[in-house]
């Protein structure tokens, strides 16, 4: 028996380490830095996002005809992204990366409203902080605040189709959309350096357990608006 | 079981997450990571130099911490002020509902 079990905890030792030397070769996965995109490729990322940047503001404009009172809910959702993603938190590849917020605004709002939302987080960054750049907005936009949202929205509506329960809806959403964010981003890179399964491993290694956490507190709100806001979520057809 | 219990759990396990990996890597560096993204880069790339450079950069490591502080602190000011608003209802029938 005795000789079983140490056996198991051997054989864990060794699958940890194996796992752990893979990661050691870790960068982390944030914005792509300024200036680190072609110029053409630069343009391209912010001439694709011009289209989602312009129907995100008809789309707030629409959703607030829709549901008056759900202003305030907007402005939360503005202000989670911007808590979650000044939030770098560490990582199991040993290197920190930050979760991105978008995907509670996604759910309650749409995807198209968070374009203009993580666009606002993203120049805050590039401007006052240096993270992320204004050549690389584009593409950074493009990750952050259309491809992940599309993601988690599509996410939210497909389970609740199949009549998963709004909170485990709500987690998969956030989460996956989280994780998708930093997909595209390696694929971005990867497209224009090569090594894109390089890229992948290392930048979706890092997220996964961050991505965890961004849907777990998207749920901590999702909760009490659920209890709170229900008139507002029917209105905005969340539930 | 209440909101606020199943909310305190779910915090509880993002901040357990945060942790785990600082206690699985004690000689990681968990550096910022932008800069290491470059480093990829440059190595697929060796030619390639980066074209524009960041109009404002924080002064220091420690103004830097203080934008992302600020960032965290407006942020969380307004989901803290709408949180309150939603929560506090005059009208208890709504609240019976749910």
């Amino acid at each position: 028996m005795r000789t079983v079990t140490a056996n198991k905890t051997v054989r864990a030792a060794a699958v940890l380490a194996a796992l752990l030397g893979l990661m050691t070769m870790s960068a982390s996965a944030m914005h792509i830095a300024e200036g680190m995109l072609p110029v053409p490729w630069a343009i391209g990322w912010g001439a694709v996002c011009v289209p989602f940047v312009v129907a995100g503001f008809f789309s707030i404009k629409k959703k607030i005809d829709q549901a008056p009172r759900a202003k305030i809910l907007l402005a939360m959702c503005g202000a989670f992204a911007f808590v979650l993603s000044a939030l770098k938190i560490p990582s199991v590849s040993g290197s920190c990366s930050h979760p991105t917020g978008v995907g509670l605004g996604a759910i309650l709002f749409g995807p198209l409203t968070m374009t203009v939302l993580g666009l606002i987080v993203l120049l805050f960054q590039a401007l006052l902080l240096a993270h992320g750049g204004l050549t690389t907005l584009g593409a950074n936009v493009f990750s952050m605040a259309i491809a992940g949202p599309i993601l988690s929205w599509l996410v939210y509506k497909l389970l609740r189709k199949t009549k998963a329960p709004a909170a485990v809806a709500v987690f998969a959403a956030a989460a996956l959309g989280d994780l998708f964010t930093y997909v595209v981003t390696s694929v971005q890179l990867g497209v224009i350096n090569g090594g894109m399964v390089k890229f992948l491993t290392i930048f979706a290694v890092t997220q996964i357990p961050l991505a965890i956490a961004e849907g777990l507190l998207t749920v901590v709100i999702f909760n009490v608006l659920e209890k709170y806001s229900k008139t507002e979520l029917h209105e905005l057809q969340v539930l | 079981m209440k909101v606020w219990q199943k909310n305190l759990i779910l915090i509880l396990l993002v901040a357990v997450i945060a942790a785990v990996p600082l206690w699985l890597l004690p000689d990681a560096e968990f550096g910022g990571a932008d800069g290491q993204a470059e480093e990829a880069i440059t190595e697929l790339n060796p030619d390639y130099e980066p074209w524009f450079e960041p109009i404002l950069e924080p002064a220091s490591g420690e103004v830097e911490s203080m934008l992302f502080a600020l960032q965290a602190a407006i942020g969380a000011g307004v989901v803290g002020f709408v949180l309150g608003r939603i929560t506090k209802k005059p009208d208890r029938k709504a609240e019976g509902q749910g």
